[in-house]
């Protein structure tokens, strides 16, 4: 197989702006993704978007999905599907599962938009069937057309939380509670609202004790936690659902990058353990770049600017873009991903942008070459 | 029923047509190309696979493939995450017990 | 960590913990207009009060009546004099945080929200509308039902309540017996 100017995996709203912004400079670009769909979340956030013009605010996530899709495809993007890429190494050789064969692409340029998966809170019960992920929820009730439960508790109340209870009343289901460990909600203000004036009761500094049934869920119980968030005795109290969600954060999927030797940093507000990047999304391995939730949880229309950074970045490293247009572009779109990041609610991963920075090589050159395995 | 006939922002979904499949040999129906579990959930079953050494019920967790906690036998095949799986007319699913077995050979043996 | 361009953050300790504004929160916010321009005819009420990287109402608005500027996480200012209450920003709103309010109408106050849900009520409708926190206020009656194409399935739905509750009711419910259209499998959604 011939050797490709750029693979970007994941074929989610990051690495698909990766790959538009990189094929438009006549990058020949491969996107490989494990899903039998592209587009990543995009398909199942059916609200409008926050921000700007510029980062396609008041547009439904899914309405984005399909432009960025056709985008791609009239610029000659190739997507494999059912494609999990398992490996990636020296050279940046890439290793990809398609069907039952195992081949090697390699590139000159490699973008990691693997997105995250949902962290877990164990609890007794938490296995019976009608306990699932909010992730769960969105994709049966807004991809699938079919409503997870009919009585549903959502554990924790981020904009995760927030959103897809907000997504289950609109498929028809009830929200008995939304209930959430810390002191306040997470989410933004606005989405609790809109799920509040419908009745849907919030308790905060409040956990789920068990989720109770023979075969699946039939209720759940929930108490006040202390300050060690332990339940306190005597505040439980039952709920009547069939269907208890988990919306208790997300974890960067890094793996490919861990594989190929890109230095991490455990930063908490980032979700975790994610790669040290530059402002162009580059990390420390040359010609290799994570973009989206891979590299830290934001929100998608951060996650779009990102692939846009690294596919231009990815451009500029290769030539297809003079030095000074191609800055004039980053620019453009540091600015944009700044604006986004602003206020009290950009807090968490300006903070964390500014403990990467510290730990930033100060140049190029001195990245780390991608492992021998 | 637990389908959404009219959604306010996705209006009405895209469906395949109606086809049988079998669930432990009982006849049911599902659209063709959904998720087996997605067809399951529409006639209201939750439980996919007992656990090998609990027997504990397990269903649908995730949603998306990752979790694999909703696999079952499906045409023989032992492991086959439903959440991803697309329904096809006359497919075999059965309730998987511990690691691979259908429940019901198990039961019989 | 404190942001040196971050200004003061309204804070609602109710918005935050129970996930609702209180009406007294809304006093000091720089997009709500005041009683006397309420008086005098439609006028947009913004209820936006944290510091969100949002801007589309600024855009929506053909009047200049919204000014978030430059920095998007700025919360929406109203020129109560320059707004006329046209509900362009209700639906353009992605927080759904913009409502209308016309309390020059003598005993009754009409109040147009965002709504998305099936099945959408008719005019003449009756209702029992809801609060904030989704408290029942009483019986109310849908006057007006937008959905434009422009709108992207943000209906814009408009009630009349007693004046009392003009800047209380936010929401409503369609009690099955009040539903005049055959009840939807989505219909639930509403209780």
């Amino acid at each position: 197989m011939k050797r490709r100017d750029l693979i970007v995996v994941g074929a989610g709203p990051a690495g698909l702006c990766a790959a538009i912004e990189a094929a438009g400079q006549g990058l020949d670009v491969l996107v490989f993704d494990e899903n039998a769909k592209p587009g990543g979340q995009l398909f199942k956030q059916i609200h409008k978007f926050f921000g700007s013009k510029e980062h396609r605010a008041r547009e439904r996530g899914f309405r984005i999905g399909e432009q960025l899709l056709q985008e791609a495809a009239d610029l000659g993007v190739e997507v494999v599907l059912g494609a999990p890429v398992i490996g990636l190494y020296q050279g940046l050789t890439v290793q990809v599962q398609i069907d039952a064969r195992i081949e090697r692409v390699r590139a000159n340029g490699v973008i990691l938009a693997t997105g995250a998966s949902e962290n877990m809170i164990p609890f007794p019960g938490w296995t019976l069937p009608g306990v699932i992920g909010a992730g769960a929820a969105q994709t049966m009730a807004n991809l699938h057309g079919i409503r997870p439960g009919n009585d549903l508790l959502m554990v924790g109340c981020g904009n995760v939380g927030v959103v897809v209870a907000y997504q289950m009343l609109q498929a028809g289901c009830r929200v008995r509670a939304m209930i959430d460990a810390g002191s306040n909600i997470g989410g933004y203000g606005v989405h609790a609202a809109k799920v509040a004036r419908t009745g849907v009761p919030f308790h905060l500094g409040h956990t789920i004790v068990r989720a109770e049934g023979d075969a699946r869920v039939e209720s759940a119980t929930i108490a006040q936690v202390d300050n060690r968030w332990q339940p306190v005795p005597g505040t439980e109290k039952q709920l009547d659902v069939d269907t208890v969600c988990l919306a208790v954060g997300l974890s960067p999927s890094i793996q490919l990058a861990a594989m190929a030797g890109c230095r991490m940093l455990h930063l908490p507000e980032m979700g975790g353990r994610v790669p040290i990047r530059r402002d162009d999304c580059s990390t420390s391995v040359r010609g290799l770049y994570v973009v989206g939730d891979a590299g830290g949880i934001e929100e998608a229309s951060s996650a779009m600017i990102q692939g846009r950074l690294a596919g231009m970045a990815c451009a500029m490293e290769q030539g297809f873009i003079s030095p000074v247009a191609g800055e004039n572009r980053l620019r453009t779109l540091r600015d944009s991903l700044d604006r986004l990041r602003e206020g009290p609610f950009g807090e968490r991963i300006r903070g964390a942008e500014h403990r990467i920075q510290a730990v930033l090589p100060p140049r190029l050159e001195e990245t780390a070459p991608c492992p021998t395995h | 029923m637990n389908r959404i006939s009219e959604h306010p922002v996705l209006g009405t979904f895209a469906k395949g047509r109606t086809v049988a499949f079998s669930l432990d040999g009982r006849t049911m129906e599902g659209c063709e190309g959904e998720p087996i579990a997605v067809a399951l959930r529409a006639s209201g079953v939750l439980v996919h696979r007992q656990t090998a050494r609990r027997n504990e019920p397990r269903g649908v967790f995730c949603a998306i493939g990752r979790c694999t906690d909703c696999v079952m036998v499906v045409d023989g095949r032992p492991n086959v995450r439903t959440c991803v799986e697309p329904l096809r007319e006359g497919m075999r699913v059965q309730t998987q017990f511990g690691l691979g077995t259908a429940r019901h050979e198990e039961l019989g043996s | 960590m404190s942001d040196p361009l971050s200004k003061p953050v309204l804070m609602s300790q109710s918005l935050s913990t129970k996930g609702y504004l209180l009406p007294e929160d809304l006093i000091q916010a720089p997009g709500v207009p005041s009683a006397q321009r309420r008086q005098q005819g439609p006028v947009a009420v913004f209820e936006c009060v944290q510091e969100i990287p949002c801007n589309p109402c600024e855009q929506a608005c053909e009047e200049g009546a919204v000014r978030v500027g430059e920095r998007i996480t700025t919360c929406p200012e109203l020129v109560a004099e320059a707004c006329t209450g046209c509900a362009k920003c209700v639906a353009a709103c992605p927080g759904q945080a913009v409502f209308v309010v016309d309390e020059s109408r003598g005993e009754l106050a009409h109040v147009t929200m965002p709504y998305e849900f099936l099945p959408l009520p008719k005019k003449g409708q009756r209702v029992t509308a809801l609060d904030r926190s989704g408290k029942v206020l009483g019986p109310a009656e849908i006057v007006r039902v937008r959905c434009s194409k422009t709108m992207d399935a943000t209906a814009t739905v408009t009630m009349a309540v007693p004046r009392d509750w003009a800047m209380l009711a936010r929401f409503f419910r369609m009690d099955r017996d009040q539903q005049s259209s055959p009840s939807s499998s989505t219909s639930e959604s509403e209780q």
